[in-house]
């Protein structure tokens, strides 16, 4: 939305925002509950920012990425402030909290668990002030890219609401599809990030990079069973109150595992945090569900109070009370800091096309720092309108509709019916298994057989026939080959990177090897993803 | 485990309304939109229904009618006793659950 925004106010006369589900209502953003890191605090600057992103990213973050992150997010924070989106106030500035990784106190927010959704509904409000300049279009569900000369001048579609196939012709294009958590069953996104604009993006002709690092977070909610709420959470609130991690057997344990002791502050990285949990499960230490335990009991009913506001009513109508209660947590897909591979104005490899938010790769390095993930979205998004605009201006070869029919054929191809959301669940219980937060090389080459059974199964063309509105079973098989194509690239990445750093621990290669201090760029050829 | 048993209303526009019955178990605390995808995976892959977030109530796109009252499936808990499910009474119809919610001037007509 910040990038529709952006082209029209450089220019753009037309721009066409196009979404899989409800505009501004699916993806990462709307699920972001916590808070925003950007330097706009009184003595903090974007270098300071930048310094702490690029110790998060050990080594692989591109400097001149992770800056524009840095000093273009602050100025959008700033935007953002005056678009009314509400960032809760401390004195004559905004309230902050100093979250891990961080310098000082960086991450703004707008109230209890509302950041997120605030700053979805900001920009849309702002996309729909910007006026008929940007046409919105939800339950679009983009399937290919349209390519004539080794340029991107379009795509094709499949319409959602009424399962009709689309073409769509721009002189530029910008992929804002966020992520791949959905390849995990475990995510903390929402379920429409399976990859799309990975897919997309290398079917086009485009380089990803560093496609191994998939961030799990820590803290996500395991049990009880808890619903309406967003599972991570738990998070800033552990920031505020110093939530202490315990094992099975309630004892801490995060120092055993390397990270320091905790001391009632909440200072561990979540890479770090990760491995500490999963170490102390797998050395039969878990709580009863297969986490760690997370406990406030140590505070007074006030300050829970105080601290959770109405969230604390939303626990008790779950049946939890934190003065007496525990709740169980672990590791969950949260972000991928690997992706597209754009050069600073947002640009990939193939003219036409450009790439925002999440599904850019190179600004976060092994580890994200936390935060940083609606900041980037933002500014990224700002810098991606503004090429879209220039690219615009200087006008693009007019789009061939046959260079659509290929992907036009597979929208209305009609296969024999299979589950496809039995295959979903199948692939996500290939990653969890196998290429989640620690791999080995056996388990990786396990990964990849089943990826390559799963993918025989699924077939060459859709089940059933075309032009059925909200068809969920043939949409699970056009997203199937994309999250196919996506975790493919994912284990692929992680069996080249014989080392550990971040977010990727391999347990055979467990330790970070100057020789590894590289990005791992991976294209498609001939189908398949391959290493560059 | 408790055992709840879901009427869900099926078919299309201009289709003769029925109710598949699907029996399944569950944990308690499971919300109906738990339920649904689950049906999914194990029963009914065709099986139409709205959704975007993972049980937050984020997106508000899983309303619909429980016993006759409008519900969002993520925040409705299973029950271990029939329960009937129907598209919203006041929008157009899609197709089982699914039903037109997208703002009129973000539609593709």
């Amino acid at each position: 939305m910040y990038a529709a925004i952006e082209a029209v106010r450089q220019g753009a006369a037309s721009v066409l925002l196009l979404d899989r589900s409800l505009i501004g209502r699916g993806g990462a953003t709307v699920m972001a509950q916590m808070t925003v890191a950007a330097a706009v605090g009184p003595g903090d600057d974007w270098r300071h920012h930048l310094a702490d992103t690029l110790t998060a990213g050990r080594g692989l973050c591109d400097p001149a990425l992770a800056a524009l992150l840095c000093e273009v997010g602050a100025e959008c924070i700033l935007e953002m402030d005056r678009w009314k989106v509400g960032w809760a106030r401390a004195g004559n500035g905004f309230a902050s909290v100093q979250a891990p990784g961080h310098d000082r106190a960086r991450c703004v927010y707008v109230d209890f668990l509302s950041t997120g959704p605030a700053v979805s509904k900001a920009l849309r409000a702002q996309v729909q002030r910007v006026g008929d300049a940007i046409r919105r279009v939800g339950e679009v569900l983009v399937t290919d890219l349209v390519v004539q000369d080794g340029r991107v001048t379009g795509a094709v579609a499949l319409h959602v609401a009424s399962g009709a196939a689309l073409t769509v012709a721009a002189p530029a294009t910008i992929i804002a599809t966020g992520g791949l958590t959905r390849l995990y069953a475990r995510n903390s996104a929402s379920a429409n990030m399976s990859g799309d604009g990975y897919a997309l993006a290398l079917r086009a002709g485009a380089t990803l990079l560093d496609m191994e690092f998939v961030q799990f977070f820590p803290i996500g909610h395991l049990a009880p069973r808890l619903i309406g709420m967003d599972p991570i959470m738990w998070d800033p609130f552990r920031y505020k109150l110093g939530g202490r991690l315990l094992n099975g057997a309630m004892q801490e344990f995060v120092g055993r595992w390397g990270g320091d002791a905790e001391n009632g502050t909440y200072s561990t990285t979540r890479d770090l945090a990760t491995y500490a949990i999963t170490k102390e499960v797998e050395a039969g230490r878990g709580s009863p569900s297969g986490g760690a335990w997370l406990s406030f009991t140590h505070v007074p009913a006030a300050e829970l109070r105080a601290a959770f506001g109405p969230v604390i009513d939303r626990l008790a109508a779950n049946g939890i009370d934190l003065t007496r209660d525990c709740i169980e947590v672990s590791p969950i897909a949260h972000y991928h800091m690997g992706g597209v591979r754009v050069d600073t104005a947002m640009r990939t490899d193939v003219p036409g096309l450009l790439c925002a938010g999440e599904a850019v790769g190179g600004a976060n390095g092994a580890n994200r720092l936390s935060g940083n993930a609606i900041t980037e979205a933002l500014a990224f998004g700002r810098l991606a309108g503004a090429e879209a605009a220039r690219q615009v201006a200087e006008g693009a070869p007019a789009f061939d509709v046959a260079a659509a029919r290929p992907a036009l054929a597979l929208l209305a191809a009609e296969g024999p019916a299979v589950n496809t959301a039995a295959l979903v669940a199948r692939l996500q219980h290939i990653m969890a298994a196998d290429v989640g937060p620690f791999r080995t090389a056996e388990g990786l080459a396990r990964a990849a057989a089943a990826l390559a059974t799963l993918r025989a199964e699924v077939g060459e063309d859709p089940p059933g026939t075309p032009g059925l509105a909200h068809d969920l079973a043939r949409q699970d098989w056009l997203d199937l080959r994309q999250m196919l194509l996506v975790a493919e690239s994912v284990v692929v990445a992680a069996t080249a990177r014989t080392e550990s750093r971040g977010a990727h621990q391999r347990e055979d290669f467990p330790e970070m090897s100057a020789a590894w201090e590289r990005n791992l760029p991976l294209r498609l050829r001939a189908g398949v993803p391959e290493l560059a | 485990m408790p055992t709840t048993t879901l009427h869900i209303r099926r078919g299309g526009p201009g289709e003769a309304p029925r109710h598949d019955v699907f029996e399944l178990a569950f944990e308690p605390g499971e919300s109906v939109l738990d339920a649904l995808r689950r049906l999914r995976v194990t029963d009914d892959p065709t099986l139409a229904f709205r959704y975007a977030c993972l049980n937050a109530n984020a997106c508000k796109e899983c309303m619909m009618l429980l016993d006759g009252k409008v519900v969002y499936a993520c925040t409705a808990r299973l029950e271990a006793r029939d329960m009937r499910l129907d598209p919203l009474p006041n929008k157009t119809l899609l197709r089982d659950l699914a039903t037109v919610i997208a703002p009129p001037d973000e539609r593709l007509d």
